[in-house]
């Protein structure tokens, strides 16, 4: 039995882990705009798609580049051109919309959504696309567990990410800026902070964290598709609410607790087909008894 | 307030212009065949071999100088609705292609859970359908105007469950299907019937729904009931992930599957890990027929590539459809109708087929094996 737990914990940190990353772009983005960026989701299939793209050109070069090599560049690939596609929706979408209502920036972040999806459809046709093996895969049998190193690449990895971050927003200057713009964004440009290139970098950073869970993604689970974003997209959501939306680390415990409720429903009730009703309950049961979720703290040290 | 009068009477004339066409006199001389296809969504192989066949049928009897129904000639024109492979997107197409291109016959959907609904659309509107791929029973149950080109999953069940016993000699099997699906859960079922009556046992019989990705939880819980054999009667774009996980969670057993697998798509996501697994299929390219041979031979040579067995059943569904509306002599849905049921004996492109006064053909099926990267013809299996 204990076996069994334990191989379904180590799945769910993976799947957490991924998660994770991708609830971070909707915390930060809420974080210091206040706004739901409902696109977060579809920036995480390109990212995927991007990711796919790097690694076929690097895998397709005459001379033969060691694994790791090329799972880096396709990495910097995707985060580099995810980062510049986060700020080219909030330069040319959402900016020209900050003094609107909000309701008119989560409609057009919906739209961005819809748009990216039926582009990617449009421009490389529905079939699902296979991600190349990057990572040997090789089972190893640590105590009755099975674990691929690709499970590891993917939870260091992303925890290597979430601390980079963290210690980012909390140790630089760029932090600084992001956490005063969230405390008080009225009053943070008479300090002579460059509001605007703050939120540019805020979505840059978001992006490219999304890109590097595509990445990952794509590994995992190697069956791209235009559509796949939508539903990793709203479990992510609600990872950044269950955490406290707003809140950096809550954002990470929220993307462990959704692993953990999504590998665990099967286990325990009859059909996976649970995992969305007991997602939404969580989240609901929550937003009852906590309304800033678990980490969050009403109109204090948001991002 | 003008600005308002100006705005409803523009819009009445363009919705003159848009129902002129329409309205006025169709051609005379042309037969309407709606194609109801899952064109894009999670199985766009699918609706793409369902079309290729569809439009190489037309194209090749329209050349010929199309049907004859008495003393006039008709040209075949198609119409192509894509379904997005979604339940109420495939009741809306049929809808469509009925009503608005006014089709005499639609061929189509392909996926049972899209064409169970777009066949109730079709009977309630009296015009006969005929689904080339939905192997799903309640298709046709109870209805009059629709037909299929393919087995069922009452036989398909069987002859998986009967293969794993005698072939495999599995004692104990285990299923992962998807619940959300109509296709995917009726033959998990019938599996799981058959094996039991033959004497196996089923040690776990696990469900997911459409849009997971992630299945390891089923599998580990798999994995611990240790079955000789597991079953996936699940789309091809999602069993490559199910046996990728399968293996890397050190799952070793045999794994088998369905018609559903047969897509080349298979083989592209899906690579070595389902070198060796065998499943059950309407037709097999090495064993064809002369008249199978041709079919090949003429989709080859204008699409490139090898038919599937969407693509072939499509092209049988579109011929049984013809020959039926040659029977008719008139292009009348109602005589389209009976003369469908009236059919007890076609030969296809997939082999023959007898009818027994429902809609579901009798017809033997294949079990293809994944060898060294391709389907390699295994068996045949007569009811």
């Amino acid at each position: 039995m204990l076996p069994v737990v334990a191989q379904n914990v180590l799945n769910a940190i993976q799947l957490g882990s991924v998660y994770a990353l991708i609830a971070l772009g909707y915390t930060m983005v809420y974080g210091i705009l206040t706004m739901i960026n409902f696109a977060h989701g579809d920036i995480f299939m390109v990212g995927a798609y991007l990711s796919l793209a790097g690694a076929l050109f690097l895998l397709g070069l005459p001379y033969q580049l060691p694994a790791p090599l090329v799972f880096l560049g396709a990495l910097c690939f995707s985060m580099t051109l995810t980062a510049l596609l986060g700020v080219l929706i909030e330069r040319l979408a959402y900016r020209p919309l900050r003094a609107a209502p909000r309701v008119s920036a989560v409609i057009t972040a919906l739209g961005v959504g819809l748009f990216l999806e039926n582009f990617t459809l449009a421009m490389l046709g529905p079939e699902p696309r296979q991600f190349p093996p990057l990572i040997p895969a090789v089972v190893l049998k640590v105590g009755g567990l099975a674990v691929t190193p690709l499970q590891l690449l993917i939870i260091f990895l992303a925890a290597g990410i979430m601390v980079a971050l963290d210690l980012l927003v909390r140790r630089t200057l760029l932090g600084m800026a992001m956490r005063a713009i969230s405390y008080n964004r009225p009053l943070v440009p008479l300090m002579g902070v460059p509001v605007d290139r703050v939120i540019s970098l805020t979505f840059a950073l978001g992006s490219a964290i999304a890109a590097a869970g595509g990445l990952m993604y794509g590994l995992a689970y190697p069956v791209l598709d235009p559509y796949m974003g939508i539903r990793i997209g709203w479990w992510a959501f609600i990872a950044a609410v269950v955490g406290g939306i707003g809140n950096i680390r809550g954002a990470m415990l929220g993307g462990f607790i959704l692993g953990l409720v999504e590998i665990f429903t099967p286990v325990f009730l009859p059909s996976s087909t649970y995992r969305d009703f007991v997602a939404f309950s969580l989240l609901l049961v929550l937003l009852i008894f906590r309304p800033t979720g678990l980490l969050g703290r009403p109109l204090f040290e948001r991002v | 307030m003008y600005s308002l009068r100006l705005l409803m009477s523009m819009m009445a004339i363009m919705g003159l212009l848009w129902t002129a066409p329409g309205c006025g006199k169709p051609e005379v001389n042309e037969v309407r065949l709606g194609v109801n296809a899952e064109l894009t969504g999670s199985k766009p192989a699918v609706g793409a071999s369902c079309k290729n066949a569809a439009e190489l049928l037309a194209a090749q009897v329209n050349q010929a100088g199309g049907v004859k129904l008495g003393d006039k000639t008709y040209q075949v024109k198609l119409f192509i609705e894509d379904n997005e492979d979604k339940a109420e997107s495939a009741a809306a197409a049929a809808q469509k292609l009925i009503t608005q291109n006014r089709v005499l016959a639609v061929i189509g959907p392909n996926a049972s859970g899209n064409a169970i609904p777009a066949a109730r659309i079709c009977e309630d509107a009296q015009t006969p359908m005929v689904s080339p791929w939905s192997t799903n029973p309640k298709t046709t149950e109870g209805k009059k105007y629709v037909f299929r080109a393919c087995f069922i999953d009452d036989f398909q069940g069987q002859v998986m469950a009967k293969f794993a016993r005698d072939h495999l000699k599995a004692e104990t099997a285990a299923v992962l299907y998807d619940v959300a699906s109509e296709y995917n859960k009726g033959i998990a079922e019938f599996f799981k019937k058959f094996f039991e009556e033959a004497g196996g046992k089923v040690v776990a019989f696990e469900s997911y729904t459409k849009g997971d990705m992630d299945f390891s939880s089923q599998l580990t819980k798999i994995k611990g009931a240790n079955p000789q054999v597991l079953f996936l009667p699940n789309y091809y774009n999602e069993v490559p992930l199910q046996v990728q996980q399968a293996r890397r969670l050190g799952l070793a057993c045999a794994i088998i599957g369905s018609d559903s697998w047969g897509s080349e798509e298979l083989l592209k996501l899906g690579g070595p890990d389902l070198e060796g697994s065998y499943f059950s299929t309407h037709y097999a390219p090495d064993i064809a027929t002369e008249k199978a041979r041709k079919f090949i031979r003429d989709y080859q040579e204008r699409y490139g590539k090898t038919p599937d067995d969407v693509a072939a059943l499509t092209y049988d569904a579109g011929s049984l459809l013809l020959a039926a509306l040659a029977q008719a002599g008139a292009p009348d849905r109602q005589k389209l109708r009976d003369a469908l049921a009236s059919i007890r004996e076609f030969e296809g492109v997939t082999g023959k087929m007898s009818f027994k006064g429902t809609g579901d053909p009798v017809k033997s099926a294949v079990i293809l094996q994944i060898k060294d990267g391709r389907f390699t013809y295994h068996a045949s299996v007569s009811p």
